[in-house]
């Protein structure tokens, strides 16, 4: 039973994965990604891991998504860019180092010799991630909110508008 | 009967999709479409810590997808700016437009 949900995930996140990176149109690469994530946490339950199951549709298929879909909308209402035709030396070249990617990692995989346990189901709860993040990890996770915090700093002064030359004078005045 | 599904497979499917992500920063040229395919790479590199946080018994492994998902939130927020700042001065988001450092 298990084994057929995982055939069938595995799959779906596959081809979605596939139609993420050969669609045209960036909207339907996002929709196939949103797809691509939902799989994932699918298999994270199956893995026991359901506090990050959960993260990743809240995280990834929620925020992550939504920025997306925000700045492709600020972007380009056009649809379909005819420029996405990637000549097909690029192409060929690069599905071939992608293979070759592959290979490396399928021959990583000859060597992975971890023996399979059973699959405990007190692993992935809120608790048992949240003792060992707020314990043992506790200055990762504090430093990991720094750097967020820092993202939201260097975005901000990133895209914010410079005032134009007539409105500089208001905007000194009003303290901007 | 609960056949579990072994290690491998997970494995063998993060190793697919993570190769899946490399061919679409390799071969496309708009921005977003490798920024998501970086995020698909990412997803698959989680994949691989859950299954070997099962296979071990050890929770460290999600906590470290944890951090990524942090990590990977910050580098969208800025990533995504940079492409906007570059949209506002080109008008495109086709890399092989953006060359300016290229010498």
């Amino acid at each position: 039973m298990e084994l057929i949900l995982f055939i069938i995930t595995a799959l779906v996140a596959l081809v979605s994965a596939f139609m993420v990176i050969t669609r045209r149109t960036p909207i339907a690469s996002v929709l196939y990604l949103v797809l691509t994530f939902f799989c994932l946490a699918v298999l994270y339950v199956m893995l026991g891991a359901q506090f990050i199951a959960a993260m990743q549709i809240v995280v990834y298929a929620g925020a992550i998504m939504v920025l997306f879909l925000f700045v492709l909308m600020l972007l380009s209402q056009r649809g379909a860019q005819t420029w996405e035709v990637a000549g097909p030396m690029r192409k060929w070249l690069g599905f071939a180092a992608a293979g070759g990617v592959l290979l490396v990692a399928a021959t990583a995989l000859q060597s992975v010799g971890v023996s399979d346990t059973v699959l405990d189901p007190e692993i992935g709860t809120v608790s048992s991630v949240g003792s060992a993040l707020f314990r043992r990890f506790l200055l990762p996770f504090e430093v990991a909110s720094v750097l967020l915090l820092g993202a939201i700093i260097g975005v901000v002064a990133m895209v914010k508008r410079k005032p134009y030359p007539s409105e500089t004078e208001e905007g000194v005045e009003h303290g901007s | 009967m609960n056949m579990a599904v072994d290690l491998g497979w997970y494995l063998a499917l993060a190793a697919l999709l993570f190769c899946i992500g490399v061919a679409g920063v390799l071969t496309r040229r708009n921005a977003l479409i490798i920024f998501m395919s970086i995020e698909l790479m990412l997803n698959a590199v989680n994949l691989t810590f859950i299954a070997f946080s099962r296979s071990l018994t050890n929770v460290d492994g999600q906590v470290f997808v944890f951090l990524v998902m942090a990590v990977a939130a910050a580098e969208v927020a800025v990533g995504l700016a940079i492409i906007v700042t570059i949209f506002r001065h080109k008008e495109t988001v086709d890399i092989d437009k953006v060359n300016l450092m290229k010498w």
